[in-house]
């Protein structure tokens, strides 16, 4: 019989019982809806087992690889480890190793944690400040033996957390850091199929390292960038993308515009129209959006609309925390 | 014995088929794409395949309450008669456009005509 554990809590399993049943039959609060595989609400994951076929129908490819399942389509048979998602996981802690202007708004800030980490560039990840003030940011790199982290920190009117990070820390303090968490990241599996990134201002952190994970995993279809900002100042990278476009035959750049002034070699515009107006036919496309929530949402609706599977969008939108609007 | 309707369909794959393209159809149909405006799109999807598959007359845990009850907020708005009949009419260009032979269309619409009194909380 196979024994499942949740919460440090064990529970054994009924053989052909599906692992939603044996929780609720144990008065396990776990949400849960049409008990067929159809909702979802029962998703669940599990760090030391992968999931049967079955109890990952109808899930994203990012989902899929961090071992999510429906927990009401899983009939194990051997022992699992369950993690609710979303769990408050433990923290760690990082060494502040640069902080640098990226544009008159936003920091680049690195740090170097300790212990062990794992995960994909684009997942975001909790900061803490000493107080316990929470904020999460996307994560711009790839994973090395430097074990270092970087983001991209907008300053925010009022924004405590990023004000902290601007204007009081310096290389050598301490951050601590939670588990990355988050669907919107690159899967190898797929080199041929073109992919759509959009973003809004730091919306680059988890693109860049979306790009150059797709890049240094050997991704052969085109990649479409389009970055968008009201102004010039409010982006930042176009050189370093420019210079990466003419080196990468399959990957383009186009830097967006959508106040009045539009300088050459930048397009007018909103990035999300921009790129649909460009490319109007996304049928068999991965699309990744990161950034402002309205564009994010916008752009989800239009690139599905062109023809783009719902499986195959990935979305990560910033949303501001109201205290900080 | 013979074949439901939901085999007859095609199964758990064509609902997965006719899902993406009646949410599109669904979506770009003026009157009533405002009901969808503030939606998560990915619930609304695991929620039309739950729909689709109660359409085609496959396995469902679809009860009146909860159709009633899921979508009150919308009869609230105005979700009237003209609006189901638009979304059964999205449905049939769907599976017309999957070519689902019309005999076959009228039985998914027959499924689905009984909830509509749940639907409009008539």
């Amino acid at each position: 019989m196979p024994k499942l554990t949740l919460n440090n809590k064990s529970y054994h399993c009924e053989s052909d019982e599906t692992v939603l049943d044996a929780l609720l039959a144990n008065n396990v609060d776990i949400a849960y809806g049409c008990k067929q595989g159809g909702c979802q609400s029962c998703l669940i994951r599990s760090p030391n087992q992968t999931p049967p076929d079955e109890a990952q129908n109808g899930l994203k490819q990012t989902q899929k690889a961090q071992n999510y399942f429906l927990a009401c389509m899983c009939k194990p048979v051997e022992d699992m480890a369950l993690e609710e998602i979303g769990a408050e996981g433990s923290f760690i802690d990082s060494t502040v190793v640069s902080l640098k202007a990226l544009n008159p708004d936003t920091l680049e800030l690195i740090v170097e944690y300790k212990g062990e980490l794992t995960f994909r560039p684009g997942q975001f990840i909790n900061l803490k400040r000493e107080d316990g003030l929470l904020r999460s940011y996307s994560i711009a790199n790839l994973p090395s033996t430097e074990k270092r982290l970087e983001f991209h920190i907008r300053k925010l009117p009022n924004g405590g957390f990023s004000e902290w990070v601007h204007d009081h820390l310096s290389i050598g303090d301490t951050v601590s850091l939670q588990e990355p968490t988050g669907n919107c990241f690159y899967i190898s599996g797929e080199p041929e199929q073109p992919l759509l990134l959009i973003g809004t201002g730091t919306g680059l952190a988890p693109l860049a390292g979306i790009l150059h994970d797709a890049l240094e995993q050997g991704h052969t279809g085109p990649i479409h960038l389009f970055h968008g900002s009201r102004n010039n100042e409010g982006l930042y990278w176009v050189d370093e993308m420019e210079a990466l476009a003419g080196k990468k035959e399959n990957f383009n750049y186009s830097p967006c515009l959508s106040g009045p002034d539009v300088p050459q070699g930048y397009t007018a515009g909103r990035a999300h129209l921009e790129a649909l107006k460009a490319l109007p036919k996304l049928n068999g496309w991965r699309v990744f959006l990161c950034g402002h929530p309205e564009m994010v949402k916008d752009a989800q609706k239009k690139a599905y609309l062109a023809g783009a599977s719902l499986k195959d969008i990935y979305t990560d939108a910033f949303t501001v925390s109201t205290a900080e609007s | 014995m013979s074949e439901t309707l939901y085999e007859k369909l095609g199964g758990e794959a064509a609902v997965d088929a006719a899902v993406d393209i009646f949410y599109r159809k669904v979506l770009a149909d003026d009157r009533i794409n405002k009901f969808f405006d503030d939606v998560d799109m990915e619930k609304q999807a695991a929620k039309q395949k739950a729909f689709m598959t109660m359409a085609f007359g496959g396995p469902n845990n679809y009860t009146g309450t909860d159709m009633r009850e899921g979508h009150a907020h919308l009869v609230k708005r105005g979700l009237n008669d003209s609006h189901f009949d638009a979304v059964v009419e999205n449905l049939g260009a769907t599976l017309t456009e999957l070519g689902v032979s019309d005999e076959l269309i009228a039985e998914v619409v027959a499924v689905c005509e009984p909830t509509r009194n749940d639907v409009l909380g008539k």
